[in-house]
C-alpha cells in the first residue's frame, strides 16, 4: 500500500522544550488516521510539521513521497487544513471567506464560485452565504473552516481537534461529513482528545504523551490488547478490594472512591466482586478506547 | 538574489487582493478620513493660521502659508496610511484574527505575505492621497501634470514607511507598544520634519536630524511635485526614500519570519 505521509523520527524543539521527540508513523492513502493525547502531548506541534506549517528539528518527512523541507509549496497544494483557532476572515461574508482563499490555491474565479457554492451545500451552509463570518455560531464555524480545507480538492484533509467545543449536533455533523469524505477515497489525518471520535473515525491511531508515541494500532485492537473486552467500575468500595485483587493478581486501577477492575475474556472473577465488594454499587460495562488512553497516560491533570 | 532579499513569486498579490476585498467593504467609510482631514487642516491652517503667518521663505521663494502646508499634509497623509495599516492593521490580522496562519498553511509563503500586506500599506497610501489630491485641486493648490507625480510618490514613501510599520509588528509584543513608535518616530517627523514649517527655522544639529528622517524628504518631494519642480533637485530625496525601503523591507521580511515559522 503506497504511504501519502512518511514520517521517522520527528522532532521538534522549541528552545530547551522538545515538544515532539522521535515520532514516527505512516498513512496510507484513503486511511482516516488519528493522534490521540492530553494537552500539551505535541499532537498540533506534529500535524504542523505535515503541513508545512513548521521546520522539523530534525527527522525525515515525506507527504505524497516528497520532502517536505524541499517541496512545502507542492504539498500545500495538495492538502487541506483545519488549524484549532477559527482564522476565518471576519469582515468577510461566508462566501466571500471561501472565494478569496481560493485565489492562494491560484484557482480562477470562475471556477472558485462554483467549487464553493457546491461546498456550502455540502456543509450546509448554503442559506448563509451572504452572513458575516463574524456573526456565525461555533458549529457553523467549524462547517465553515472545513468547506474553506475542501476548496482546492486535497488529496489529504488535516484537521487539528475538529469538534472541540462544538455541542453535541454540531459534532455529529461533523463526524458525518468526514465519513463521507473518507467513503469517497480522501485520506484524513487528526488529532482529537475524544476518544469516541477517534473510535468513530479512524482506521488507525497512536496515543501520544510528552512528545512520544505510547501506543499505535487499530482502535478495536488497542482496547482488546490493552484492557480487555469488560470493565466493572466500582463505587465506593469495601476496604479490601484492593487487597484481593493484588492477591489474584488482576489488573485494576483504584481512584480512592472508585476502582476500575480490568475483566479479563471468561473470567469469573467478577461475579465474586460483585458479591463482596459492591456496597454501592457496580457497573460492568464494555472497555473502550478511553479506559486504553486514561490507562496509557494517567489519570493526574494535565497543565 | 542574496540571502538578504528573499525569494519571492507573484503570488503576493493574492494577498494584495485579500486585503482589497476586505477595502471594499468598507469602502464608503474609509475614504471619508482622507476626504475630510485636508479640509479641516485647511480651513485651521489656510484661514486660521496664515492670517497671522503670511507668506514664507522657503528655499529662497516667497510662497503662501497654504501653498506650503498643503503638500505636506499629503505627505502626511501618505505616511499615516502605511504606517497604520502594517501596524495596527497587520497586527490585528496577525494576532487577533490569526489571518497569516491561516495563508501560511496555503501554497503562500511568509515572505509572499509580507510583501502582500507592505504593498497593500502603499496601496492605501495612494487610495488615500488621490482623494486628498482631488480636495486640494479644488483650491488650486496643486499644478497638472507635473502634480500626477504625488500618485507614485505617495506609493514610495507608503514602502518606506510601511515596511518601517511592519517591522515594529514583526517585534511587538502587544498592539498598546504601538505607541512606543508612534510618539518616538511618527510624532516628531509630523511636526519637525518640515511639515508646518521650514526646516531651516530649526537650529543647525535640529535641521541635521531632520533630514535622516523619511517624512522631511516625502514633504519636500511632495512640495516640489505639488508645485511643478521636476528637476534634479529632487533626485536626492526620491534616493534616500528608495534606500531606506530596500533597507527597511527585507528587515521586515526577516523579523515577521522569525516571528510567524514556529
Amino acid at each position: 500500500m503506497n504511504a501519502i505521509i512518511e514520517a521517522e523520527h520527528l522532532r521538534k524543539a522549541f528552545g530547551e522544550l522538545v515538544a515532539v521527540d522521535d515520532v514516527s508513523f505512516a498513512v496510507k492513502a484513503g486511511e482516516c488516521f488519528g493522534i490521540l493525547g492530553p494537552n500539551g502531548a505535541g499532537k498540533t506541534s506534529t500535524i504542523r510539521m505535515v503541513y508545512g506549517f513548521s521546520p522539523l528539528t530534525a527527522g525525515t518527512l515525506k507527504v505524497f513521497g516528497l520532502d517536505i523541507a524541499r517541496n512545502a509549496r507542492a504539498v500545500k497544494a495538495r492538502i487541506g487544513v483545519c488549524q484549532q483557532e477559527n482564522n476565518l476572515d471576519p469582515d468577510l461574508s461566508v462566501l466571500q471567506n471561501l472565494v478569496v482563499f481560493a485565489r492562494y490555491f491560484n484557482i480562477p474565479a470562475s471556477e472558485a464560485a462554483g467549487r464553493a457554492r457546491e461546498l456550502l451545500r455540502f456543509m450546509a451552509l448554503d442559506h448563509r452565504e451572504n452572513s458575516l463570518a463574524v456573526n456565525l455560531s461555533g458549529g457553523l464555524v467549524r462547517r465553515l473552516v472545513m468547506a474553506r480545507a475542501l476548496l482546492n480538492r486535497p488529496e489529504l484533509l488535516i484537521l487539528d481537534e475538529p469538534t472541540t467545543g462544538l455541542d453535541p449536533q454540531s459534532r455529529h455533523q461533523v463526524w458525518e461529513r468526514l465519513e463521507e469524505l473518507r467513503a469517497g477515497g480522501l485520506s484524513i489525518l487528526l488529532t482529537t482528545h475524544y476518544m469516541e471520535e477517534a473510535s468513530r473515525l479512524c482506521d488507525r491511531l497512536l496515543i501520544m504523551d510528552r512528545g512520544r508515541i505510547l501506543i499505535e494500532g487499530k482502535p478495536e485492537e488497542l482496547v482488546r490488547h490493552h484492557v480487555g473486552r469488560h470493565v466493572l467500575e466500582v463505587a465506593d468500595p469495601a476496604e479490601d478490594l484492593t487487597a484481593f485483587l493484588r492477591e489474584r493478581d488482576v489488573r485494576y486501577e483504584s481512584f480512592g472512591h472508585r476502582v476500575i477492575v480490568y475483566i479479563e475474556d471468561g473470567s469469573d472473577l467478577y461475579r465474586e466482586i460483585i458479591d463482596r465488594f459492591c456496597q454501592r454499587g457496580c457497573t460492568m460495562r464494555m472497555a473502550t478506547l478511553e479506559d486504553v488512553f486514561l490507562r496509557m497516560t494517567g489519570r493526574e491533570l494535565r497543565e | 538574489m542574496s540571502a538578504f532579499y528573499p525569494p519571492i513569486s507573484r503570488r503576493f498579490i493574492r494577498v494584495w487582493q485579500r486585503n482589497l476585498t476586505v477595502y471594499r467593504q468598507s469602502w464608503k467609510i474609509s475614504f471619508i478620513p482622507p476626504l475630510l482631514e485636508p479640509l479641516f487642516y485647511l480651513l485651521a491652517f489656510g484661514l486660521g493660521l496664515s492670517a497671522l503667518v503670511g507668506n514664507i521663505r522657503y528655499q529662497g521663494q516667497e510662497i503662501s502659508y497654504v501653498r506650503f502646508i498643503a503638500p505636506a499634509l499629503i505627505a502626511i497623509t501618505a505616511m499615516n496610511n502605511a504606517f497604520f495599516e502594517n501596524t495596527y492593521a497587520s497586527f490585528v490580522r496577525m494576532y487577533y484574527h490569526r489571518t497569516f496562519d491561516a495563508m501560511m498553511a496555503t501554497p503562500l509563503t511568509v515572505e509572499e505575505i509580507i510583501t502582500g500586506e507592505i504593498i497593500w500599506g502603499a496601496t492605501k497610501a495612494v487610495i488615500a492621497t488621490a482623494i486628498m489630491m482631488a480636495v486640494i485641486s479644488c483650491f488650486g493648490l496643486i499644478q497638472y501634470p507635473e502634480g500626477l507625480l504625488l500618485l507614485p510618490l505617495a506609493f514610495l514613501g507608503g514602502l518606506a514607511f510601511g515596511a518601517a510599520g511592519m517591522v515594529c509588528t514583526a517585534v511587538t509584543p502587544s498592539i498598546e507598544l504601538f505607541n512606543l513608535p508612534v510618539f518616538l518616530f511618527i510624532t516628531p517627523m509630523f511636526l519637525f520634519g518640515g511639515t508646518f514649517f521650514p526646516i531651516e527655522n530649526l537650529p543647525l544639529w535640529a535641521q541635521e536630524t531632520a533630514l535622516l528622517l523619511p517624512l522631511t524628504h516625502l514633504a519636500d518631494l511632495a512640495r516640489a511635485f505639488a508645485n511643478g519642480r521636476i528637476d534634479a533637485t529632487v533626485l536626492p530625496g526620491i534616493a534616500y526614500l528608495a534606500a531606506f525601503s530596500a533597507v527597511a523591507f527585507p528587515l521586515a521580511v526577516r523579523k515577521m519570519r522569525r516571528r510567524l515559522i514556529k
